[in-house]
């Protein structure tokens, strides 16, 4: 028990909370920025343009068969190298989660936009509303609601993926935990255990929350 | 443009990843079904204690990552004496992530089969085990196999971050080979084209399995 005492010691819980903040700003950053290209995504597959369609698909697609380790891969080592850009870590991390946030949240935009009925459309149009007015006032607010369950989820595992960052080098939470267990391995042996033990622990404490905002989303929204 | 002649070198690096990314599979999956089928009858039973248990791992299990788990149990536990190999992590890891969510599949199977289709089957004459084979668990199935399907492709992929634990799977034969010959685009059309080659038949296969199981929903 006595290897719990590493987490007292000074600048120990500090720097892991550090390491935690630079994982919640990378995904942060990820979900505001894949929030927009979800959008136009949604919105292309929605298109009727057989080459657009095709594009969209299969971007969906291979986004969804890899795994996001070799996405992270394919950017870092690929893509940088590729195009001459000196993309570092964290830049392929928020690339990666842009692309795949963007390709997940499109597919949950055209499943919303799709099934709010036709005669939705024409009513509104029928009452003299103008196309802009139909789609703010009568198609988005029923979309977001079907929208937002599955976006707050996505959120969630977009904040556990960014725990991949560690691999490519990024400084982050569980980084930080290797430095401070090889700091103090000879001091305090077990350590390892309750500093793994504590990032599991702020992964929940920040993944559950959004989980449950989810849950109730979906509770509140299910029969509409 | 790639150095064809780096595949012919290095296929069987590749091969030897895909045994290791679908042994680890294979058993994680299994292990994730068997938590899966055993948390999901806890929960429709509404056993007391066991389900409150129940509830906390999938709340757990379903918001921490793979990478956080396996770190844990590989580096961290050892530490208490559980010895384990790096097989035996993964596939435990793998196990205790797919458990909640194979759990989650099946609950909304079987909470999909309306009550009034269980009290018929008494009415019938069906005891409890009967209408549980019989009518319950057919349309359950039929339910939940789109989420089941979802989820095996998810552990595949999620398999990739056992090659943070030493594992030769493919994600490591990739990363292996880019640091020893500098090829990395070659290494890296071989990781893209090995893990279609995996999961495009196997989804695929799912698609076919959703089709073939949907006739409760039809």
């Amino acid at each position: 028990m006595q290897g719990a005492n590493i987490l007292l010691e000074p600048g120990v819980f500090p720097r892991l909370l550090q390491g935690l903040w630079v994982t919640i700003w990378i995904a942060a950053v990820s979900v505001a920025l894949s929030v927009p290209v979800g959008l136009v995504c949604g919105w292309l597959m929605t298109l009727r343009n057989p080459v657009i369609r095709f594009v969209m698909r299969v971007y969906l697609d291979f986004i969804r068969i890899m795994p996001q380790l070799a996405l992270l891969f394919i950017a870092y080592y690929g893509i940088a190298r590729a195009w001459n850009w000196n993309l570092d870590a964290t830049g392929a991390c928020v690339l990666v989660f842009i692309l795949w946030g963007g390709a997940e949240l499109g597919d949950l935009t055209r499943g919303a936009l799709q099934s709010i009925p036709e005669v939705q459309h024409e009513t509104a149009y029928m009452l003299g509303l103008s196309n802009w007015q139909a789609f703010i006032h009568v198609i988005l607010p029923q979309a977001v609601r079907r929208l937002l369950p599955g976006s707050v989820n996505l959120a969630t595992r977009i904040v556990k993926t960014t725990s991949l960052a560690v691999l490519l080098g990024v400084v982050e939470v569980i980084k930080v935990g290797q430095q401070i267990i090889d700091a103090n391995r000879f001091q305090y042996p077990t350590g390892t255990l309750w500093v793994y033990g504590v990032i599991f622990l702020m992964y929940f404490i920040v993944c559950w929350p959004l989980s449950l905002v989810a849950h109730a989303l979906e509770k509140r929204w299910a029969n509409d | 443009m790639l150095d064809w002649s780096f595949i012919g070198r290095y296929a069987s690096f590749f091969v030897n990843g895909a045994w290791m990314t679908l042994f680890i599979s294979v058993f994680g999956i299994a292990l994730a079904i068997v938590t899966g089928v055993v948390c999901a009858a806890i929960q429709t039973a509404r056993i007391p204690v066991l389900r409150q248990l129940v509830a906390v791992y999938i709340e757990v299990s379903r918001n921490t990552p793979l990478l956080v788990q396996l770190y844990f149990l590989y580096f961290g536990l050892p530490k208490l004496g559980f010895v384990w190999s790096a097989e035996m992590c993964a596939i435990i890891g793998l196990g205790f992530l797919g458990g909640s969510y194979m759990a989650e599949s099946m609950r909304a199977g079987l909470q999909a089969v309306p009550q009034i289709q269980r009290e018929n089957a008494y009415m019938l004459g069906f005891n409890r085990r009967q209408t549980l084979v019989h009518v319950v668990i057919p349309q359950a199935i039929s339910v939940s196999t789109p989420g089941l399907v979802a989820n095996v492709i998810f552990l595949i992929k999620e398999s990739s971050v056992v090659s943070a634990i030493a594992l030769a799977d493919v994600m490591y034969m990739a990363k292996d080979l880019m640091g020893i010959t500098y090829d990395t685009y070659e290494a890296l059309f071989m990781l893209i084209v090995t893990y279609l080659i995996i999961l495009l038949p196997i989804s695929i296969l799912g698609t076919w399995l959703e089709r073939r199981f949907d006739y409760a929903r039809r």
